[in-house]
């Protein structure tokens, strides 16, 4: 059998082999957190930043026990930030927590009901953090030309939404994302929206570089498996891509040949 | 200078906390619990570095934020 090969998937200058990044919320426990990103085979991994909380107890499980920089390459996220300066703030925390690191997911959100990303902000918040150092992974619309001053400001990814946040409702703007796929010399990977392994495959299929999801995990009735559909619906619409589909036919052709045909 | 018994008044993660004067953030985190825990700390908006925290002494009003890694997406 052939040794199928693809180009690395390069984020920030460092290869990766998985092309499915995910997140560490809405998990029971953290015993299901790490057997979930276990088996999903991701090997970047989002997590948020909050407040301790005081007077708890001091041996308690720490998300970084399980999820060990060691391991993995984290990804802090500034997700629950409305404003760049919040946002910016959250990273610079991030950074600090983790010894330095400057890669970073940049989400500020226009509001709670839709937690729609607020470009404006976003911006504002990329321009300062790409002053500071950090390399930008970036949450944004599926407007193509946004995607395109994300990029030219010096994003090291951009990641359009499929569809609103932990909603499922896979990729609603297919053309959108093609078009920013098309157009971006960085990464692109839909981050957001993804319900099932099929959503996970159109993504790649439409040659995102990657996705990066959570709740299509957490949420899954047995997010064990759910993890491995979406590694492989990631592995498969990647080769997809790689493959170039077939074009679409108005009538029928069929596979077996005409000639010799007992009724001929 | 301030007498040892002395407290100072700090917001800390939001909350009112009172601490006894002429202390440092090192102290404060040690006074937590969290002393060697993965957590960053900003006071008044400027990050601390963990190196420095014991060379930072706290004063009245500082608003102060103590932060950790959790879940999400």
């Amino acid at each position: 059998m052939t040794q199928l090969t693809d180009t690395p998937f390069t984020i920030a200058g460092r290869d990766f082999s998985s092309r499915l990044l995910v997140g560490t919320g809405k998990y029971k426990d953290f015993t299901e957190t790490g057997a979930a990103i276990a088996q999903s085979g991701a090997e970047i991994v989002t997590f948020a930043v909050r407040r301790t909380n005081l007077g708890q107890d001091a041996d308690a499980p720490n998300l970084l026990d399980v999820i060990s920089p060691k391991q993995y390459t984290l990804l802090p996220n500034t997700a629950g930030c409305y404003n760049a300066k919040d946002a910016v703030r959250t990273c610079r925390l991030a950074r600090e927590l983790l010894d330095g690191h400057n890669l970073v997911k940049l989400e500020v959100l226009g509001d709670d009901h839709t937690l729609y990303p607020n470009v404006v902000e976003t911006l504002k918040a990329a321009e300062t953090l790409l002053a500071d150092g950090f390399d930008v992974m970036v949450y944004t619309s599926d407007d193509p030309i946004v995607a395109r001053e994300l990029e030219a400001m010096g994003c090291c990814a951009i990641m359009p939404l499929g569809s609103l946040i932990g909603s499922g409702h896979g990729i609603q703007n297919p053309h959108n994302v093609r078009l920013i796929v098309e157009q971006s010399r960085v990464p692109v990977l839909v981050d957001a929206g993804i319900g099932t392994a099929s959503d996970a495959a159109m993504a790649m299929e439409l040659g995102c570089d990657g996705v990066l999801l959570n709740t299509a995990i957490a949420h899954a009735r047995d997010p064990l498996r759910m993890a491995n559909a979406m590694k492989l619906a990631v592995e498969a619409g990647r080769d997809a891509f790689l493959a170039g589909r077939m074009p679409r036919r108005q009538s029928a052709d069929p596979s077996s040949p005409f000639a010799g045909r007992i009724n001929g | 200078m301030s007498t040892p018994n002395e407290s100072i008044q700090l917001t800390l993660n939001g909350e009112p906390y009172a601490m006894t004067a002429g202390l440092t953030a090192a102290d404060l985190i040690e006074q937590l619990g969290l002393g060697g825990r993965r957590i960053a700390v900003e006071i008044n908006e400027q990050i601390v570095p963990k190196s420095q925290l014991a060379a930072t002494p706290l004063a009245s009003g500082d608003q102060i934020e103590v932060v950790h890694a959790i879940g999400g997406g």
